[in-house]
C-alpha cells in the first residue's frame, strides 16, 4: 500500500517535471520565435502608425463634407419625430456623435473614441442605419467575390507566366503575350459591361443581377448555395480574365530571372526531367516576389469593388459605397472608407510578414 | 571685327544645339518605329490626337434625326439616344478624355517624381516621414477615395479632374523612383563625381535622371492608361459633372437609361467601349514597346 502511495506520488512528481520541462520548451520555443522573427514587430508597428495615419485622414474627409449636413439631418428628424428644431438638432448630435460647433481638437477627440469603441459612424439619410450593420450585411459577399477570384487568377496567372517563360520566344509566348496586352487594354469595368450585356441581357444564360435567388431558403442547403454559386459566376470571370493577366506578366518576368541562376543549369547538367525542373526548382522560387504583390492586388479587387457590383447589382461592400455616395451620406462613406483601409492595413501587413517567413532571404536583408 | 565673330560663334553653338535636338527627335521617331509594338502603339495614339484636334474645331453638335438612328450615308454611325450625329459626339468627346489623361499624366509624374528624389536623396527623417505618407497613400484603396474626393469637390473642368486623379496616384511611382535613386547613389560614378566636386544639381539633373528617364517615361504612358480607367469610372457612376459628349458619361447613360435593353442602341453602346479599349491598346503597346526600347534588360533577351 504505501510503496504503491509513493510510486503515484514519484509518477505525479514525475510527470509534474515532464510538463515543467515540456512547458520550459515552449516557452524557449515561443522566445525564440519572437527572437527569430523580431522583424515582424517593426512591421506591426508599422501598420499601427499608418492605421492611425488613415483614421486622421478619414477625420479631415469629414472635415471637408458640406456645412450643413448635420443640420440637413435636424430638419429630417424633426419633421419625422414633430420636434422642435432645436431638440432634433441635438439628438442628430447625439446619434452622431459629431458636433459642428465643437473645436476641431474635440472633434478629433470624439470622433477617435467613437472608433475606439468599435462605432465607425451613423446614416445622415437614415439614422436606424450605420456603419457597422452594413459592412456585417454586405462584407461577405465582397471577401466571398475578391477571395475566391484573387486564388484562381493567381493560380492561372503563375501556370500561364510560367509556361510563357519556359517557352519564351515561342509561338505560345507570342499568344499569351497578346491575351496580357488586350486584356491590360480594357478596364475591368468595361469587361465586365461587355459580358454582362452579352451572357445575362442577349444570351440570357446567366442573372442580371443579386447574388442569389429569393425562391430559395436562405441556409445552409444545397439549392441555396448552388444559386450563391450562379449569380457569382460573371463577376468573378470578369474579375479573374482582367487579373490573370497581371499575374502572369509577374510570373513571366519572375520565373525568367530563376531561370538565368545557376541551380537551374546544374539542375538541367544533371539531366533532370524538365517537368521537374518547371514545377520543383523554377515555379516555387518564382513564385515567392509573387506573395508581396498579393496584398496590393486584394486592395485592388476590394477597390475595384465599387465598380464592379454596381454594375453587377452585386449587394456587397462596393454597391452599399456606390449607393451612399450617390446619397451624399458622408458618415457611411468616411466610416467604410476607413474600414476598407484598416482591411487593406491588416492584408498587407500579413502579405509582407508571410513573404519574409517563407524567404529568410529578405529577412536577412532588413 | 571681334562682334561678328561672336555672332558667328553664337549662331553655330544655336546652329549646334538645333541640330541635336533634332536629332534627338529623328532618333526617337526611328527607335519608335524600329520597334513593332510602340509603332502600331503611337500611330493609334496620334489618330486619337488628330481626331481630338479635329474634335475641338468640330461645332457643337445639332438635333438631326430621331433618336437611334440606324446608319446611313451622312450619319456614319447613326444618331445617339438625343438625336444627334454619333461619329461626331464621339470626336468631340475625345478631346476631355486625352486632355484629361495627359494632364494627369503631368500632374502624377510631377509630385511622384519630386517625392521620390528628395526622399531617395535627402534620407533620414525626412525619408522617413515621406515613406509613412506614401504608405498611407499606398493602403487606402485609391478608387473609394477618388470617388469621395469627387462627392466633395465639384468636377467640371478637366484641369480639376485631373488633379483630383493624380491627389491619390503618385504613391508607387515616389516609392519606385526613390528605390531606384538609393541604388543610384551608392553606384562608382555618382560616387566618383562627388569626389570629383561636382555640384549637386549638376549630379541630380546631369547622371541621376537620364538614368532613372526611361523609367519615368513608361511610367508616365501607364499612368495615363490609369487615368483614363479611373476618370471614365468616376463618370460612369455620374459623380462628374461634364458634357454629354464624353465617353465616360455615355457608359452613365447607357446604364442609367436602359439602353442596354434597347437593341437599337446597339452602336451608341458600342462605340464609346470600343474607343476606349482602342486608346488604352495604344497606350499599352506604345508602353510595353517604349520600355523594350529603353530598357537594355529586355533589349537583350
Amino acid at each position: 500500500m504505501k510503496n504503491e502511495g509513493r510510486d503515484i506520488s514519484i509518477a505525479l512528481r514525475g510527470s509534474f517535471s515532464a510538463a515543467g520541462s515540456v512547458l520550459k520548451k515552449v516557452g524557449i520555443l515561443v522566445g525564440k520565435f519572437f527572437y527569430k522573427y523580431r522583424f515582424l514587430w517593426m512591421r506591426i508597428g508599422i501598420a499601427l502608425v499608418t492605421l492611425m495615419l488613415a483614421m486622421f485622414l478619414s477625420f479631415l474627409l469629414l472635415e471637408l463634407m458640406p456645412a450643413d449636413s448635420v443640420d440637413q439631418m435636424a430638419i429630417k428628424l424633426a419633421t419625422e419625430r414633430r420636434i422642435p428644431f432645436e431638440e432634433a438638432r441635438e439628438l442628430a448630435i447625439s446619434i452622431l456623435g459629431y458636433d459642428p460647433d465643437e473645436s476641431v481638437f474635440e472633434k478629433f477627440g470624439s470622433y477617435v473614441s467613437n472608433l475606439f469603441r468599435g462605432n465607425l459612424g451613423v446614416s445622415i439619410v437614415n439614422p436606424t442605419i450605420n456603419v457597422n450593420s452594413v459592412i456585417a450585411k454586405t462584407l461577405p459577399w465582397t471577401l466571398f467575390i475578391s477571395t475566391v477570384s484573387l486564388i484562381i487568377s493567381f493560380g492561372l496567372g503563375t501556370l500561364i507566366g510560367a509556361f510563357m517563360a519556359w517557352k519564351r520566344g515561342k509561338a505560345g509566348d507570342a499568344m499569351l503575350t497578346s491575351y496580357i496586352v488586350v486584356s491590360s487594354a480594357i478596364p475591368d469595368y468595361i469587361f465586365a459591361v461587355i459580358i454582362l450585356y452579352l451572357f445575362a441581357y442577349q444570351l440570357e444564360w446567366f442573372p442580371q443581377m443579386g447574388a442569389y435567388s429569393i425562391e430559395y431558403e436562405i441556409g445552409f442547403n444545397a439549392e441555396f448555395i448552388g444559386s450563391c454559386i450562379y449569380h457569382a459566376i460573371l463577376p468573378i470571370f470578369a474579375n479573374v480574365f482582367i487579373q490573370t493577366a497581371g499575374w502572369a506578366l509577374l510570373m513571366r518576368g519572375s520565373s525568367v530571372a530563376v531561370m538565368g541562376e545557376d541551380y537551374i543549369w546544374a539542375a538541367r547538367t544533371r539531366g533532370v526531367p524538365q517537368r521537374t525542373i518547371i514545377r520543383k526548382y523554377m515555379r516555387k522560387n518564382a513564385i515567392l516576389p509573387l506573395i508581396a504583390s498579393l496584398a496590393l492586388s486584394f486592395a485592388g479587387l476590394f477597390g475595384g469593388s465599387t465598380l464592379m457590383e454596381s454594375i453587377f447589382n452585386y449587394p456587397g461592400l462596393g454597391q452599399a459605397f456606390s449607393l451612399y455616395i450617390a446619397q451624399r451620406d458622408y458618415f457611411m462613406i468616411v466610416g467604410i472608407l476607413f474600414f476598407e483601409s484598416a482591411i487593406l492595413v491588416i492584408a498587407n501587413l500579413i502579405a509582407d510578414s508571410m513573404y519574409s517567413i517563407i524567404d529568410p532571404r529578405i529577412r536577412r536583408s532588413e | 571685327m571681334e562682334t561678328a565673330v561672336v555672332k558667328e560663334r553664337s549662331i553655330s553653338a544655336l546652329g549646334r544645339i538645333l541640330k541635336k535636338i533634332l536629332g534627338g527627335i529623328a532618333a526617337f521617331f526611328k527607335s519608335i518605329y524600329g520597334n513593332p509594338k510602340s509603332a502600331i502603339g503611337f500611330s493609334i495614339i496620334v489618330l486619337f490626337m488628330i481626331v481630338a484636334i479635329a474634335g475641338s474645331c468640330l461645332p457643337e453638335s445639332q438635333i438631326v434625326g430621331m433618336r437611334f438612328e440606324a446608319p446611313s450615308k451622312e450619319h456614319l454611325l447613326g444618331t445617339d439616344h438625343l438625336g444627334r450625329d454619333l461619329l461626331s459626339q464621339l470626336v468631340i468627346g475625345s478631346k476631355d478624355v486625352l486632355a484629361i489623361a495627359f494632364l494627369t499624366g503631368v500632374f502624377t509624374v510631377f509630385i511622384g517624381l519630386v517625392i521620390g528624389l528628395v526622399s531617395g536623396l535627402i534620407g533620414g527623417v525626412v525619408d522617413k516621414v515621406l515613406q509613412m505618407i506614401t504608405n498611407l497613400f499606398l493602403s487606402v484603396p485609391s478608387f473609394p477615395v477618388l470617388l469621395v474626393l469627387s462627392t466633395m469637390i465639384v468636377i467640371k473642368d478637366n484641369f480639376t479632374f485631373a488633379l483630383i486623379l493624380s491627389v491619390w496616384n503618385w504613391a508607387g511611382l515616389a516609392r519606385a523612383v526613390r528605390a531606384q535613386i538609393i541604388s543610384l547613389k551608392e553606384r562608382d560614378f555618382i560616387q566618383i563625381c562627388h569626389v570629383m566636386g561636382m555640384n549637386k544639381g549638376r549630379i541630380i539633373f546631369g547622371e541621376l535622371m537620364p538614368n532613372i528617364a526611361s523609367y519615368i517615361v513608361v511610367n508616365f504612358i501607364t499612368i495615363m492608361r490609369g487615368a483614363i480607367t479611373g476618370s471614365v469610372g468616376i463618370m460612369f457612376l455620374g459623380l462628374a459633372e461634364l458634357d454629354s459628349t464624353n465617353w465616360g458619361t455615355m457608359l452613365y447613360l447607357i446604364f442609367q437609361q436602359g439602353f442596354l435593353f434597347n437593341s437599337r442602341a446597339i452602336l451608341y453602346i458600342l462605340s464609346p467601349i470600343f474607343c476606349i479599349v482602342l486608346f488604352q491598346l495604344g497606350i499599352v503597346l506604345l508602353a510595353n514597346g517604349v520600355d523594350e526600347i529603353l530598357n537594355p534588360r529586355l533589349r537583350k533577351n
